[in-house]
């Protein structure tokens, strides 16, 4: 991934985007593309994807805003997506969700104050039979405990 | 010597890459002549992970495992589950739509092809448009998404309409909690839909197609992506699929985080670069779709059915079933219950079988109080409604739906109203914004709700009326059904609402 301080170029952005102008509908398949590769959809995309698009660049700018997943603002170095739908709550999940959050100081959508993690709401991981669940950076973890959280908490904080 | 660890994202979630890791270290140390193969899961989530050896002479089940137990499996000195196919939550189920998973190499073509894949795809080429879509109307398939629509009829309306271009859409948004069966699917068995994709395309005239596939699961998106590349290395999709002088070939789309974009209007949106916001019908998407051409959109449960039907033939398929419910439903037993995972089998088995007698009751240990059946936008069924049998009609009759057949169970310590406030902030922060009664009433609803636990004696029929308006006024299931999961609480477990206003007073 690159440095996320440092905003990248339209040549940049274009380079990022421009592969993918040939696919029938390509507008989700870019801004993953750019959410992939800086780990946020950065300022100056929305005028270059306006621009090869042909959209108004508030018509970008709501598409954007629409979907849970991109965001215009960095995350801590890993992400902790935590289920708060019905069969993770059935099994504990609301005070897993909160004595996770208090153990990190943070809200939902917040960031630990040394950068290392954000925790976001997630509804539904598919591992409902084994739930609670939640998933860092991607990798996925079921019949959680404050015990197992901890410890993997403690595997990316160090 | 064959040792099966699966990598399914269940599996994974509850330790199998470590597993399997510890068995590859071991092996080595040993210098034994052992393959390790990651299959699918069998869909026993409780057992997971369920690693299985085959000796030679079946394969025999451990689980579920942790990589400390795995020199004793290598010794063979660990209690074993015995042959997996005979545990009895495995051997009772009728497994046509996931007959493969969990036994083959999910990406492994010649193993699902010496599985009796493929041969629904090989028949399907054989016949001519109008046979291909006839004999999926007689399998009796209703749509497994969660409207049961019957795809035999959907089939038909796209392969009449006049287009230069088709498309067939798969809807892998899945996100009713309490649902996985298309994750195990696309996970485990992804060529099943990839064939039944392409069966479809064929039988409507359609050449492209495309998965949109959740985000949430990057695991399945994996296993899809590399499906894809291999069955068009091996001429199953491209321009002459498996030799047919016929194209149809398909891509994976990933979805951003919109539960509403599951709706499937809202995913045609989606998928065309928009934001997904639900689409007042007609047209129907059958007529106008994906860039305003004839379109199939089906759920993966329904897409991945097609081959069996055409392989063991419309009628066997339409058998097994119960009234106007033919075939199997893929139940996904879910949330706090001992015996948790997939169990596909006839429809007409009663709720309270399959929550107490598969799921063996809950996890806890705890008398069952309710189980939300259909998802977030399903009612919750109290236990005095268990001899509703599975079927589309018989839920319909006691106030529930079947949706996509996930069942979430929940123990006495449940609390009604706080899952009943949590349906209305869902509907709130899923809401695509297109009406009113949906995205200001289901803020409202958790304003009222709160009321209601607060002690405020007008606040409950404050909350019926509302209700009601958000039934009457919204455009798609997500603010219409909202009001199933909550009114369904009010009414069944008034004690969760009125022993909270007394405790205020
Ligand atoms: C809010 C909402 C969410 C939905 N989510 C899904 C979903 O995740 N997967 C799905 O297959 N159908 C979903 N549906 C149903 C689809 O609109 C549509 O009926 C279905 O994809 C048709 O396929 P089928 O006939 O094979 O079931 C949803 C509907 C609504 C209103
Ligand atoms: S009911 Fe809600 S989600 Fe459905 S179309 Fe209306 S605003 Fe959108
Ligand atoms: S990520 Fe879904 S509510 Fe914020
Ligand atoms: S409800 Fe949490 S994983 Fe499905």
């Amino acid at each position: 991934m690159l440095d996320r301080a440092q905003a990248p170029s339209t040549e940049e952005i274009r380079e990022v985007v421009t592969p993918l102008a040939g696919l029938e509908g390509p507008l989700l398949p870019m801004l993953h593309a750019l959410q992939d590769t800086y780990g946020l959809i950065p300022e100056g995309a929305v005028p270059v994807l306006a621009d090869l698009l042909n959209l108004g660049r508030a018509e970008v700018h709501g598409v954007i805003s629409f979907y849970h997943d991109f965001r215009d603002h960095p995350t801590g170095r890993h992400v902790l997506k935590i289920c708060r739908a019905e069969a993770c709550q059935s099994m504990g999940g609301n005070a897993l969700a909160a004595a996770t959050l208090k153990k990190l100081g943070v809200d939902w959508h917040g960031t630990t104050a040394d950068g290392a993690v954000t925790v976001e709401p997630i509804y539904c991981l598919g591992l409902c039979a084994c739930a609670p669940a939640a998933m860092l950076d991607g990798r996925v973890v079921g019949r959680l405990d404050e015990d197992r959280m901890g410890k993997l908490l403690a595997e990316v904080r160090a | 010597m064959k040792i099966y660890v699966p990598m399914d994202s269940a599996a994974t979630a509850l330790g199998a890459d470590e597993v399997a890791k510890a068995l590859a270290r071991e092996i080595a140390a040993r210098g034994l002549d052992a393959q390790i193969i990651r299959n699918g899961t069998r869909g026993m989530i409780w057992l997971e992970p369920l690693v299985e050896i085959d000796r030679g002479d079946g394969r025999m089940g451990y689980g579920p495992v942790t990589p400390a137990d795995v020199p004793a499996i290598l010794d063979g000195s660990a209690q074993s589950l015995g042959p997996v196919e005979e545990i009895p939550f495995f051997a009772n189920q009728t497994r046509l739509t996931f007959a493969r998973c969990g036994v083959i190499d999910p990406l492994d073509l010649d193993d699902y092809a010496a599985h009796g894949g493929l041969a629904g795809l090989t028949r399907a080429i054989a016949m001519s448009s109008a046979e291909i879509v006839q004999e999926v109307a007689d399998s009796g398939l209703r749509g497994r998404g969660g409207a049961g629509f019957p795809t035999g009829i959907k089939w038909k309306t796209v392969a009449e309409a006049d287009a230069d271009q088709k498309y067939i859409v798969c809807n892998a948004d899945e996100g009713d909690s309490g649902t996985f069966a298309d994750r195990m699917i696309m996970e485990g068995d992804p060529f099943t839909l990839i064939e039944g994709m392409a069966i479809a395309g064929l039988g409507v005239g359609a050449t492209r197609g495309y998965v949109y596939l959740r985000s949430e699961y990057p695991d399945a998106i994996r296993v899809m992506r590399a499906a894809v590349k291999i069955a068009r290395q091996r001429g199953v999709l491209g321009a002459d699929v498996l030799g047919s002088g016929r194209a149809f070939d398909m891509e994976i789309r990933q979805g951003a985080g919109a539960y509403v974009c599951g709706e499937e209007t809202s995913l045609l949106n989606s998928l065309e670069g928009k934001r997904g916001v639900v689409r007042a019908k007609p047209p129907l998407p059958a007529l106008e779709g994906f860039l305003g051409r004839p379109t199939v959109v089906n759920n993966v449960i329904s897409l991945a059915t097609v081959p069996v039907i055409f392989e063991k033939g419309a009628q066997h398929y339409a058998d097994f079933g119960l009234g106007r419910s033919r075939g199997t439903v893929t139940l996904q037993i879910a949330g706090n219950v001992k015996h948790g995972g997939l169990y596909e089998t006839a429809f007409g088995l009663t709720l309270g079988e399959v929550v107490n007698g598969i799921g063996g009751g809950t996890a806890t240990g705890r008398p069952v109080k309710a189980v939300q059946v259909g998802g977030p936008l399903g009612a919750y069924m109290p236990v005095s409604k268990f001899d509703t049998p599975v079927g589309y009609e018989e839920f319909d009759k006691n106030g529930g739906l079947i949706g996509h057949a996930g069942l979430v169970v929940f123990d006495d310590s449940a609390d009604m109203l706080q899952m009943a406030r949590f349906a209305m902030e869902f509907c709130a922060v899923e809401s695509c914004g297109k009406c009113t009664p949906c995205r200001i009433g289901a803020v409202r609803g958790v304003e009222t709700i709160d009321r209601i636990a607060a002690g405020d004696p007008g606040a409950a029929d404050l909350l019926t009326d509302l209700c009601e308006t958000m039934k009457d006024g919204s455009l798609c299931a997500l603010g219409g059904f909202t009001p199933f999961p909550v009114m369904s609480a009010l009414t069944q477990f008034p004690d969760d609402f009125v022993c909270q206003k007394e405790a205020a007073e």
